[in-house]
């Protein structure tokens, strides 16, 4: 059908203006895909919040509240904008769009299956690394232009957060990319298709690496036990207490995206992305193999919402030592490890 | 070493932490203590001494058991209670007599404490066990206990 | 040892205002922060935002209607704040309250000081940023709000002491209820400490954070878990034993470190102590009066009374000065909260935003008492 699209739009028009029209066309595609798939990982994200804590969650609006996330979407559309006194008008208006822009940047080099790939580059996680850390330039420009303290305080501390958890999250990747040998997205899951899931080939190193990963992406998406960023205790709402209506949406929806986008990786690089486990619908040819990278995308974002639901904050100097202190070397030590591992053969 | 046994222990108790909260998942399903409150209004049933309001059961005859003495009134911290009181004839004895005419109970400054329903020597005044009193209209709370027509039940104030 | 950053870049400190409406202020208290980047320098409590006169309202009133006043001082242990009053009338009044009500009133002061415990323990998971807790404590706490509105006809300001007595009796279930209550905590106090006490991240928050010394605890007049927390004898249920506190066994729980964990485990311990007082006493309710007859309108002799009682946050002074009237020529509370917010300042000075909101939820502040 792709195909068909394809042919029938340069049949139409000249190359130039085809390719762009088709270009728009996908990024339509995934925008509305993504922003539903944010408003249902809100809807699951409450769901299984009222689970751990004895409740029931959304259950009004449609068949078991399905709907209640996009009704309290088209609440935040009709709210009214407001704002603060001595604002910094740009700024303050330009950082939710930062966030939510490099959040679906990075949408692009997704493989969600076989053929199911916008954009698939080389380099794609190195790609991923670097969009990922862009979104902190929204949360530090709307902390600063929001001529409010308590947004200040969190944009800084979103600040120094990403900058350090940058790092693990880099090393972790590249301890399973020295498994892999490449950067492309579509070929680290190529090399599971033969030798099995990366976690289980490079074993320890790889289960540390997992959970350094798992550790520094919750980090690096500013949930719960690191959202020191929002710390409602703390701070009442961080560095978007001034936002209201759609410009806190963005927010709110990149920061879903987010952790998909983290989900995503882990699973591309950790669980055999759209792989099925131990082949089991490979003969099946109408199976569509995204199905199987978003049933492993949930199960990781279900492990990030454990993680929210029980655990306390981190203090701020905590936060530090445990990167500095901790994460770090040991994922130093542990890319040596892997180093060696593959240096003696000893992959699976 | 207390390095690598700080980080056994903290993966340690972060898991213990971690089982406490998936075990409520699992049991999610039975486990939810919500009260949906306005769709099981039906089986809502609150406490027999529960602290809705004051009410004056009437009998069937449309007496209640109310003298006018204003203990009540009286006991009352916030003047929640105001009663307008009369003196009319008593029909079998022919002397004058104290009746009430209104019995007026301001809800909205009630506070629950119960002590009207203490003060009361004659039990003319109870708890009703009704729990929604929100109203639209504030003079809504202002109101009357005793019905129109009604009279003292013969015999209480002995 | 803090580290020494030496550079030519000038830093500033600023003031932030930490309430009234913040939710690490449990209501309407506003601290003014002195801050240095994370690093408090400074904090002061700005008190009165929920003022409403309550003493002055106590010489307006009969000593009856007193009682129902002091629910609403510290809500949490509204029971307990309502027994210090009508200990103080009866003490002057040279009143004895039969056993039985020496005793219901005990357990239901333990059960109150559990149900505070729980939302403590609830909204410390939440101040530190566990939400969870919060939903696990307030199902517990539920089952004991549900013996209170049985027997007392409401969940929280209860107002069921009247000076001489209790307003009614115990509702026949009362007992039953209680005794699967206790069935069903002891199972929980243990999953609390496996879900948060035991938690890594939980003792990084509050081991050494805001240590309180005793001399401190003492010269700030702190009560309660606070003091005890610092090692200082001061359960007033143990040194000035009231209604049945005299007939049971129960320890004093004290811990020595003074910082946010001891407080935290001093609560943690209370509650064990309360279920095991309740436990001692719920079978062994006498029988007799649940109230003494008073006159109607109450008279003290002229004169000075006092009486303190141990409530969840510490100890409440009751001072009542008579002049022989139905009124009292003045009331004064001698409140738990506003002593122990004294110390706020000395334990979050040179901490983080984070140890403050840890602090300030041990310290158990409940607004209403503060202001009164």
């Amino acid at each position: 059908m792709i195909e068909t699209i394809h042919n029938w739009l340069y049949s139409i028009m000249p190359e130039g203006v085809a390719s762009i029209t088709e270009m728009v066309l996908i990024a339509t595609a995934y925008l509305a895909l993504f922003a539903l798939a944010g408003l249902y990982l809100v809807y699951f994200e409450r769901k299984v919040a009222a689970w751990f804590q004895l409740r029931l969650g959304p259950n009004r609006v449609g068949p078991f509240g399905l709907f209640q996330t996009m009704a309290d979407a088209l609440k935040l559309v009709s709210k009214e904008l407001t704002t603060n006194d001595r604002i910094d008008k740009l700024l303050y208006n330009l950082a939710p769009y930062f966030v939510i822009v490099a959040a679906l940047i990075a949408l692009a080099v997704l493989p969600f299956s076989k053929q199911f790939q916008a954009f698939d580059i080389n380099i794609g996680i190195f790609f991923l690394l670097a969009v990922s850390s862009m979104g902190v330039i929204g949360i530090l420009l709307g902390g600063w232009a929001s001529n409010n303290k308590y947004a200040l305080i969190g944009a800084i501390r979103s600040g120094i957060q990403t900058i350090s958890y940058e790092l693990s999250v880099g090393l972790s990747l590249l301890t399973m990319v020295l498994l892999t040998g490449s950067l492309q997205l579509s070929e680290i899951i190529e090399v599971q298709r033969t030798g099995g899931w990366l976690i289980l080939q490079g074993h320890i190193p790889a289960v540390i690496a997992f959970m350094i990963f798992m550790i520094a992406g919750t980090a690096e998406t500013n949930r719960a036990p690191f959202d020191l960023v929002e710390a409602e205790s703390e701070l009442g709402a961080g560095f978007h207490t001034e936002y209201s209506g759609m410009k806190f949406a963005y927010f709110f929806l990149a920061e879903f995206i987010n952790m998909f986008i983290i989900a995503s990786i882990a699973v591309v690089v950790f669980f055999g992305g759209w792989l099925s486990p131990f082949g089991i619908t490979d003969e099946i040819t109408w199976f569509p193999q995204f199905i199987w990278f978003f049933i492993k995308v949930l199960g990781i974002i279900f492990l990030m919402m454990w993680f929210r639901w029980t655990f306390p904050r981190l203090r701020v100097d905590q936060l530090l030592t445990l990167e500095w202190k901790y994460l770090l070397p040991i994922n130093l030590v542990n890319m040596v490890l892997m180093a060696i591992i593959i240096w003696l053969n000893l992959t699976l | 070493m207390s390095y690598f046994s700080d980080i056994y222990n903290g993966i340690k108790t972060l898991l213990t932490g971690m089982s406490v909260t998936g075990g409520y998942f699992i049991r999610a399903r039975k486990g939810a203590l919500t009260q949906q409150y306005p769709d099981n209004r039906d089986t809502l049933k609150m406490f027999d001494r529960f602290r809705g309001e004051v009410v004056m059961p009437h009998d069937e005859l449309n007496e209640h058991r109310c003298t006018g003495c204003q203990k009540c009134e009286i006991a009352c911290p916030n003047g929640t209670i105001e009663i307008i009181w009369d003196r009319g004839i008593d029909e079998d004895t022919g002397k004058k007599k104290k009746k009430i005419d209104q019995h007026i109970y301001h809800l909205s400054m009630c506070t629950m404490c119960g002590l009207c329903i203490e003060a009361c020597p004659t039990d003319a005044i109870v708890w009703a066990q009704n729990y929604e009193n929100s109203v639209y209209d504030r003079a809504a709370l202002t109101k009357v206990l005793n019905q129109p027509g009604s009279k003292v039940k013969a015999g209480i104030e002995d | 040892m803090e580290p020494t950053v030496k550079s030519n870049i000038k830093t500033e400190e600023y003031f932030i205002n930490m309430g009234p409406q913040h939710p690490a202020t449990h209501g309407v208290l506003r601290l003014m922060l002195t801050i240095d980047g994370e690093i408090i320098k400074n904090v002061e409590p700005d008190l009165g935002y929920i003022h409403r006169s309550i003493e002055k309202m106590c010489e307006r009133d009969s000593y009856q209607q007193i009682v129902h006043l002091t629910d609403r001082m510290d809500y949490l242990s509204s029971h307990i704040n309502n027994e210090a009053v009508c200990l103080v009338v009866e003490k002057a009044l040279e009143i004895e309250v039969p056993e039985r009500v020496k005793v219901i009133r005990t357990i239901i002061g333990e059960l109150t000081r559990i149900a505070s415990h729980c939302l403590w323990w609830g909204v410390m998971g939440m101040d530190v940023g566990a939400l969870t807790t919060y939903f696990y404590a307030f199902r517990d706490r539920e089952l004991i709000n549900d013996i209170f509105e049985e027997t007392c006809g409401a969940r929280l300001t209860m107002n069921y002491n009247i000076p001489g007595g209790l307003m009614f009796d115990i509702h026949p279930n009362f007992v039953n209820r209680t005794k699967e209550f206790i069935a069903h905590f002891k199972t929980k106090i243990p999953e609390y400490d496996r879900l948060l006490t035991g938690n890594v991240i939980f003792q990084k928050r509050t081991k050494g954070i805001g240590v309180l010394s005793p001399e401190d605890a003492i010269s700030f007049g702190a009560s309660g878990p606070v003091a005890r927390g610092s090692g200082v004898n001061c359960d007033i249920r143990k040194i000035h034993p009231y209604s049945a506190y005299d007939l049971v066994k129960f320890e004093e729980s004290l811990q020595t470190n003074g910082d946010c964990l001891a407080r935290y485990n001093v609560r943690i311990q209370e509650m064990w102590q309360s279920l095991s007082i309740i436990e001692q006493l719920i079978d062994n309710i006498p029988e007799g009066d649940i109230k003494v007859a008073t006159k109607a309108v109450i008279k003290l002799p002229k004169g000075e009374y006092y009486q303190r009682v141990e409530t969840a946050r510490g100890e409440l002074g009751c001072y009542v000065n008579s002049t022989g009237t139905k009124n009292p020529y003045r009331f004064k509370f001698r409140s738990p909260g506003l002593s122990n917010l004294g110390v706020i300042n000395s334990l979050a000075t040179g901490s983080k935003i984070g140890d403050l909101v840890a602090i300030m939820s041990t310290i158990d502040i409940v607004v209403p008492d503060i202001d009164r």
